[in-house]
């Protein structure tokens, strides 16, 4: 496309930019055992949550920073980092004890807590910062047995649980940032579904980040118990900051015999400016356990914000005739980087896994698809379908895809398909002579490129996707 | 309604069309004939506002106004369309879903609220009755997969969803076999009104049995050569280009 057309289209803003001010409880910056162990009393945690973080936090010393091909980070000063923000008020019973200043927040943002309760009937855990200031619906979930509640509330209520799964699917040696977080994270969601229930409701949390040079170490847990289903939403969108923020969160979820996961996410992080300046480094670590026979799990994400995005929410299909789904669109523009993807890991017989991943570039950014596909000697029957996409708005972009496969059975089946397309020049002007200014035509296009993968969101959050799609590309045709 | 004076234009630096003037009415139909390669598509393209090309010289003005001041988009919005000699595909995006964001987009322009959602149906309907256009090609992907005159149909659909004042229809004949022109040719005249012009390109005598003119242009390297009544098309027909480009040289 013509640069003056990519050049106007890519002039737009963030639009989410903008700041609350609520008070908030900072530990001093810099790491250590001392702050590990500040962290753990501030949350009056018991011991043995103590010493899962110190054990986590010794062996992160023992680590590096991982090193990619194709992404470049600018050296991170862990010691220049808070790890702990909490909002000064005790957490609020009802929607009248929320911050006012909070509420407003969520209504610049266009998800009001109240429209989404009475339009959706969502169950929202809304964390600002790093601990949950609302949790609804949750007692209707609790005469159903279903436990959805603050990672901290669970830690104290339920520990058994805790106990039980944490660190079984993401160990804290898994990697660098997955040790971090098992070390400082703050809070999070947990999620339990007793056997043979079916959550009536999406249970949804929605993610920001608003405190100065504070870290964001959010941690998961959803256990799916035997024959029941739940689908969880992760959603976020940050506001405007001048500092690089990290946010390295780990979610890990275990699917029962003939358990059925379902996890979306729209990630709306700040993406930094024009410049690439700012913005949040998002290193995810995302992995789900099919451990029982038939067991489901789908990971859907639209990926839009974020400076830098590491992120691969991964499978490990352990259960015979397990199954598992990767669907995933990531946006980048400006100087954003992402190298994004999916791990399949088949272990158990008869299992099945597909990954559709649309991969969107427009500025300068670079959009990386990694994935790898990895069926174990006793993995009979594998199969696994990859299919990723890459469009380019204008040609200063890259796309790139690293499809790794490492197949121990023969009787597996493998496939790959992989495609690059732009958006031509003569479908814009097409859009425009039917009266379809360029924006519009490039969130058409878009819109209409990323259905398959917006299409498997649940229907409230697919028209916040597409809104989301249009707005991180707005002036930035093609 | 469309004053088009000595215009000048380029591509790449190319100059293609070469001091054309051409003058439309209200209520007229205008057929434009001529050479492959003579500039009868740069035409469409120059007054719908392609970015490719370049106006060097001249002017468009349309109903007043001066084209050269706006945005395709805008051209659009106040009522010109090109019915595309190759139209282009847009998979992902279901005609549905383009054909109410065109329509809405021009009635924002004209300051009206977005179209309900049954008005919306009811007029495609009505659409797809006067083109004959099947069920199974609205709710595709725009023109993608479709046949050559699938795709030139679906154009004389479109313009019969937005009623634009002023239809340019690049080679719309082109492609379509006997029983279509026959339609379209019938949806166009449907379309007519005293208010609103069309301009048709086309090569052959045949559509303009159908849609009959009130001028036809030859034009030729970049310029209208020759004007004359429907009869000139006939004898066109009969005799090819030669005689006129001799005139020309002359
Ligand atoms: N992108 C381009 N670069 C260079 N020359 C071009 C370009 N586009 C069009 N032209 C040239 O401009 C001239 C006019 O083309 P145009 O498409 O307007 O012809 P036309 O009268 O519509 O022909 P036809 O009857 O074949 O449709 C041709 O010589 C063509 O090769
Ligand atoms: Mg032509």
């Amino acid at each position: 496309m013509s640069d003056t057309i990519i050049h106007e289209v890519t002039q737009s803003e963030y639009k989410y930019g903008f700041t609350t001010d609520i008070e908030t409880d900072v530990i001093p910056i810099g790491l250590s055992e001392e702050v590990v162990r500040m962290i753990s009393a501030k949350k009056n945690e018991p011991e043995w949550m103590l010493e899962f973080r110190l054990k986590a936090y010794r062996h992160w010393l023992t680590m590096k920073m991982p090193e990619w091909a194709h992404l470049k980070i600018p050296e991170i000063d862990y010691q220049s980092i808070s790890y702990f923000a909490a909002p000064r008020k005790n957490a609020p019973q009802s929607l009248d004890e929320v911050d006012p200043e909070l509420l407003a927040t969520f209504n610049k943002l266009g998800i009001p807590l109240e429209e989404q309760k009475a339009l959706s009937g969502i169950a929202v855990d809304a964390v600002m910062d790093s601990v949950s200031v609302k949790t609804t619906f949750k007692e209707t979930l609790y005469e159903m047995g279903i436990i959805f509640c603050s990672f901290s509330e669970a830690v104290e209520h339920h520990p058994d649980l805790v106990k039980k799964y944490m660190g079984t699917v993401v160990p804290h040696t898994d990697n660098f940032f997955a040790a971090l977080n098992s070390a400082v994270f703050s809070d999070g969601s947990f999620v339990y579904i007793p056997k043979g229930v079916r959550c009536p409701m999406e249970l949804s949390t929605y993610f920001r980040i608003n405190a100065v040079n504070t870290g964001q170490f959010e941690r998961t847990l959803i256990v799916a118990d035997e024959d029941s289903y739940v689908s969880y939403l992760e959603g976020c969108t940050a506001p405007q900051r001048d500092e690089n923020q990290l946010h390295a969160a780990i979610v890990e979820i275990v699917a029962m015999k003939n358990a059925d996961v379902k996890y979306s996410t729209v990630q709306n992080w700040y993406p930094g400016d024009k410049e690439g300046k700012g913005g949040i480094y998002n290193f995810v670590t995302k992995r789900g356990i099919c451990k029982g026979e038939n067991s489901h799990i789908s990971w859907t994400q639209v990926e839009t914000g974020s400076a830098i995005t590491w992120k691969y929410p991964s499978c490990i299909l352990q259960g015979d005739n397990s199954s598992a789904e990767f669907y995933s669109v990531a946006v980048t523009n400006h100087h954003q980087q992402a190298d994004t993807g999916t791990k399949m890991i088949h272990l158990g017989k008869n299992t099945s896994s597909h990954i559709l991943s649309k991969g969107i570039s427009a500025g300068v950014s670079q959009n990386s698809y990694r994935g790898l596909v990895r069926v174990g000697a006793n993995a009979e029957n594998a199969r696994n379908f990859s299919q990723c996409d890459s469009l380019l708005l204008g040609d200063k972009c890259g796309a790139h895809t690293f499809p790794y496969m490492e197949v121990n059975n023969e009787s597996a089946i493998v496939e790959h398909e992989a495609t690059t397309s732009k958006i031509s020049e003569d479908q814009i002007f097409y859009c425009n002579q039917r009266g379809i200014s360029t924006e519009d035509a490039v969130g058409l296009i878009v819109n209409g490129y990323a259905k398959e993968v917006v299409d498997k969101l649940p229907m409230e959050f697919a028209v916040e996707a597409q809104k989301l799609l249009q707005i991180t590309l707005e002036g930035s045709v093609g | 309604m469309l004053e088009i004076k000595n215009l000048h234009a380029s591509i790449n630096g190319k100059e293609i069309l070469k001091g054309l003037s051409l003058s439309v009415k209200p209520g007229e139909i205008h057929a434009i004939m001529g050479p492959n390669g003579s500039g009868k598509s740069t035409l469409s393209s120059v007054i719908t506002g392609n970015p490719a090309f370049e106006v060097t010289q001249g002017s468009i003005i349309f109903e007043g106004k001066d084209l050269q001041e706006m945005a395709p988009e805008k051209r659009a919005n106040e009522g010109i369309f090109l019915s595309f000699q190759y139209p282009v595909e847009i998979p992902g995006v279901s005609m549905v879903n383009f054909m109410r964001t065109a329509i809405n987009e021009q009635r924002k322009y004209r300051e009206l609220p977005p179209i309900s959602a049954t008005d919306f149906l009811r007029i495609m309907r009505e659409k797809k009755a006067l083109v004959e256009m099947d069920n199974k090609l609205t709710n595709r992907s725009v023109n993608e997969g479709f046949s050559g005159g699938e795709k030139k149909r679906n154009e004389i659909f479109q313009m019969a969803m937005l009623e634009p004042k002023l239809a340019i229809l690049d080679e719309t004949d082109s492609g379509l076999d006997i029983d279509a022109l026959r339609i379209v040719a019938h949806g166009v005249n449907k379309l007519k009104s005293p208010e609103n012009a069309t301009i048709v390109i086309t090569h052959y005598q045949r559509l303009l049995e159908y849609i009959i003119p009130d001028y036809v242009h030859v034009l030729h390297d970049g310029r209208i050569v020759k004007s004359g009544g429907k009869e000139l098309a006939l004898e066109l027909e009969a005799r090819g280009y030669d005689w006129i480009k001799q005139e020309v040289a002359v």
